[in-house]
């Protein structure tokens, strides 16, 4: 047996290189981060940390009707050579009195003020012939609206007169918000609206993502070699054939007029026949199966049922739309209503053609499953080692030419050899390799594929922060709540659709054995099975979100995204620091309560 | 007429389960399957409706080939297997009647239950069955309400959901105190006696087994080890299968 070597004796000489080490990481800490120990003792620093502090403490939050009460006094610096007779006071006025009467510039003289009102302030100025006003300083009146104040004259001498003013302001009425106090409210009710448009997005489009970044999910997900293969061609068609179908059914409707008579029968014939023609081809229990006959009758009668619900869906985004300009101006103050109406009719009009796209992709990857499914059971071996080889070259082909043109699209080669050609011959060469590797009957784990390629992208979104991503949307939608309301959204859904999927990957397998034992399929285990076990946590995530967004969207106005955070670095440019603490507040308030809230809330749901 | 042969399971870690394992059972028998635990009961139980996939061997049933059968093919064939487990696997926030409902998802328009909707003529059923199994009053509540003893019942009223050809038990008593356990192991024979399912059931004890099997086979280390009629297990056997340091229990 070797010589153990002896740890513990090295033990305090380890103790010692490490605080040392330590020390050397915390010293070149302190070097790279600058700290700047003169800085925070330097009195000029200190004074201007004194004075934002102390206007931060007074936050602008209400303001009031001022008397303003004014006198001016005619001077000359220096003394005309002839003398100088100042402007004699009014009975009962306020005025001033200057001592001596005229002297020369930097002389420091004393300026006297009579019937003012009592207990007040305001400014004192000096006003040179070009009116441009020079601060002497703050003036305070006594009991008897009496004050003195000792001057020191600037370097102004002039020909003419030069006038002092003394301006005294007294807060009368009563008080009320200041428009600092107002901006701030319109801008919370904003951030918050923008905190909750994008959290309900982003859980939206997270919730089904999460399904697709759950590994216990996923890892049975196997497909043969000719499916995948198919997928890859098969699915963009797919896309594009659901897309055509919704742009037909659109340009349908257009064809058959905008009429509110029209859209009144789409809306109302058009989902009968649908739920007839839905009726018919899915049947509520197949304890038989069905003729190929009767299934192609059906698959044809669900194509229709599908055009006929696109259609239909066309027809409510126009009457959407319509009813919404027609109710906006009927509303008055409530018109955005109209607009939210409008804009859902919108949105519907928009998402359509992409559901309707998704649908088509994903019929024909079912489609393509099926046949991969079958040819292995029925093909004899060598007749899926062909296929295998032909449908691997060509899907190979066609994958590389579609990476490559959206390569092609960045970059605008503008040359067939590197966009078409090369990445074919290269990518249908892979594929036939692939598919020499797999033996037909070999299962492909795409599940694990999609696993991978949804948890990176993902991890990358989420690595970017949202007040970056901002800057993009700016650019797309311009300056706004709406473009946070975009940042925020995409950042929700990478963050929730990553804490979802490990939320669905820690359920219990066993309900899901079950449900699936009793011949359910993929789906119908997900909804009977899955879904029930997660939506506590699912629940809690959100809410958590919510608060998290709150957060964000006090500060996504920094770059642009609206919300409150663009007035506050709005006023902290202009030094405006009265006003950014109003701002500041605000934020603590709303972000301390929906804190509160949210634990509240998840406390209760959990 | 349930068919096994050769069949071998072998786990990604190398753990061989199954060993060339094989036997049939004809339609109607109550079968039992005995063994210590982690013999691979549960792992044969398993593959025959394929839940867990076999490494090698083929299961036929009905003249069906289970091994090769596609996901769609699976479907028809998992919604005549019945199948019962030592932990239920309820879902347990879901309703006791859903739970039972369940059983008829292989039946059913996948587009339809999506959406959770059942024919009325499953839902009546389901509650026949609740009723069959004594526990209708509790259709509503949340399966996480229920004691054991009714929870393996909503189990078993899932499983009739299915009007099963073939029962699998999964130790469907081990968690189970014994007046319990003999109710649950009377519907079971029930099953057998009067739908003329075939069972095969999993099972510790072995006054289980004499009680109620027709048949036992026994699994040790994945290897088949007995197969015969439950009186012939006598402690020469008992010792075969359960090692030579086991005592017996009952």
């Amino acid at each position: 047996m070797k010589s153990k070597f002896d740890f513990k004796k090295f033990r305090p000489v380890g103790i010692f290189l490490a605080i040392l080490a330590a020390l050397l990481i915390y010293a070149y800490g302190f070097q790279v981060t600058k700290v700047n120990l003169e800085e925070t003792r330097s009195e000029k620093r200190q004074t201007q940390l004194v004075r934002i502090i102390r206007a931060l403490a007074k936050p602008d939050l209400i303001t009031y009707d001022y008397q303003e009460t004014e006198a001016t006094f005619r001077i000359r610096i220096p003394c005309p050579p002839e003398g100088f007779q100042p402007t004699l006071p009014k009975e009962g006025a306020p005025y001033l009195k200057m001592t001596p009467a005229c002297a020369n510039p930097k002389d420091t003289i004393t300026v006297e003020g009579e019937n003012f009102p009592p207990n007040a302030s305001g400014p004192l100025y000096f006003i040179p012939p070009s009116e441009v006003t020079l601060s002497l300083g703050t003036i305070q009146t006594d009991s008897a609206g009496h004050f003195s104040m000792t001057v020191k004259l600037p370097d102004r001498p002039a020909e003419e007169d030069q006038y002092i003013r003394a301006l005294v302001k007294v807060p009368s009425g009563v008080p009320r918000a200041s428009a600092a106090l107002i901006d701030t409210w319109d801008k919370i009710v904003e951030t918050v609206f923008l905190a909750l448009l994008a959290t309900t997005l982003g859980t939206l489009l997270a919730v089904p993502l999460s399904f697709f970044a759950a590994r216990n999910l996923m890892k049975d997900v196997t497909s043969p070699f000719i499916s995948v293969a198919l997928y890859i061609l098969l699915i963009p068609l797919g896309i594009l054939a659901g897309a055509q179908i919704a742009r037909w059914a659109i340009s349908l409707r257009l064809l058959l007029g905008i009429t509110l008579w029209v859209d009144g029968i789409g809306i109302i014939v058009l989902p009968l026949a649908l739920l007839f023609l839905f009726r018919w081809s899915v049947p509520q229990t197949d304890e038989q199966k069905p003729s190929w006959k009767l299934r192609i009758a059906r698959a044809l009668a669900l194509l229709l049922a599908y055009f006929l619900g696109v259609l239909t869906l066309s027809f409510v985004s126009n009457i959407l739309i319509e009813a919404g300009n027609f109710i906006q101006p009927a509303l008055g103050s409530f018109g955005f209503i109209g607009k939210f109406v409008r804009d859902c009719g919108d949105i519907l009009g928009m998402i359509l053609t992409i559901l309707s796209a998704l649908v088509g992709g994903g019929v024909l990857l079912n489609i393509a499953n099926r046949f991969g499914e079958y040819a292995i059971r029925h093909f004899s071996f060598s007749a899926n080692r062909l296929l295998n080889l032909i449908i691997g070259t060509v899907s190979g082909a066609g994958l590389a030419v579609m990476l490559m043109a959206g390569i092609d699209w960045l970059y605008q080669f503008d040359n067939r050899w590197i966009s078409l050609y090369f990445p074919a011959g290269i990518g249908g060469l892979l594929g036939l390799l692939m598919a020499l590797r797999f033996k037909p009957r070999d299962k492909v784990g795409i599940g694990m594929v999609v696993y991978f390629i949804s948890r990176t992208i993902f991890n990358a979104l989420r690595s970017i922060e949202a007040l970056i991503m901002v800057i993009v949307f700016v650019v797309w939608v311009g300056i706004g709540p709406f473009a946070g309301v975009l940042a925020l959204s995409l950042h929700t859904i990478a963050a929730l659709a990553k804490l979802y999927s490990e939320q669905v990957e820690s359920i219990l397998p066993g309900p899901i054995e079950a449900v699936k034992a009793t011949g359910a399929n993929r789906l119908q285990t997900i909804v009977y099975a899955v879904i029930p076990q997660i939506v506590p946590p699912y629940i809690s995530f959100t809410m958590y979100r919510w608060d998290i967004n709150v957060r964000m969207s006090t500060i996504i106005g920094f770059a642009g995204g609206g919300g409150i955070g663009f007035l506050l670095i709005q006023n902290i440019n202009l030094l405006n620091y009265r006003a950014a603490s109003v701002q500041m507040i605000a934020i603590a308030l709303v972000v301390a309560s929906m804190d509160y809230l949210s634990s509240k809330l998840r406390e209760n749901m959990v | 007429m349930l068919e096994v042969n050769n069949l071998t399971k072998i786990y990604d870690g190398g753990v061989q389960a199954l060993h060339n394992v094989s036997f049939s059972v004809p339609r109607g028998q109550f079968l039992a399957v005995i063994g210590l635990s982690g013999s691979g009961k549960s792992t044969l139980l398993r593959c025959i409706n394929r839940l867990i996939e076999p490494t090698a061997g083929t299961i036929t049933w009905k003249g069906v080939d289970i091994t090769n059968a596609s996901e769609e093919e699976m479907r028809q064939i998992r919604r005549k297997i019945g199948m019962i487990f030592q932990h239920f696997n309820l879902v347990n926030r879901s309703s006791v009647l859903t739970n039972v409902l369940a059983g008829r998802l292989g039946y059913v328009n996948p587009a339809y239950s999506l959406i959770n909707r059942f024919p009325e003529k499953d839902i009546q059923k389901a509650m026949l069955e609740l009723e069959r199994v004594g526990i209708a009053d509790k259709a509503k509540n949340r399966a996480d309400e229920l004691s054991g003893g009714q929870q393996q019942r909503v189990g078993i009223a899932r499983a009739m959901m299915q009007d099963p050809e073939m029962v699998l038990a999964d130790e469907p008593v081990a968690s189970l105190d014994p007046v319990l356990a003999h109710s649950i192991m009377q519907y079971l024979q029930k099953i057998n006696e009067d739908y003329g399912a075939t069972v095969l059931c999993s099972l510790h004890f072995l006054d289980l087994v004499h009680r109620y099997a027709d048949r036992v086979i026994a699994l040790n280390a994945g290897e088949l080890v007995f197969d015969g009629l439950p009186g012939e297990i006598d402690d020469t056997k008992f010792k075969e299968i359960y090692g030579r340091d086991a005592e017996r229990v009952g």
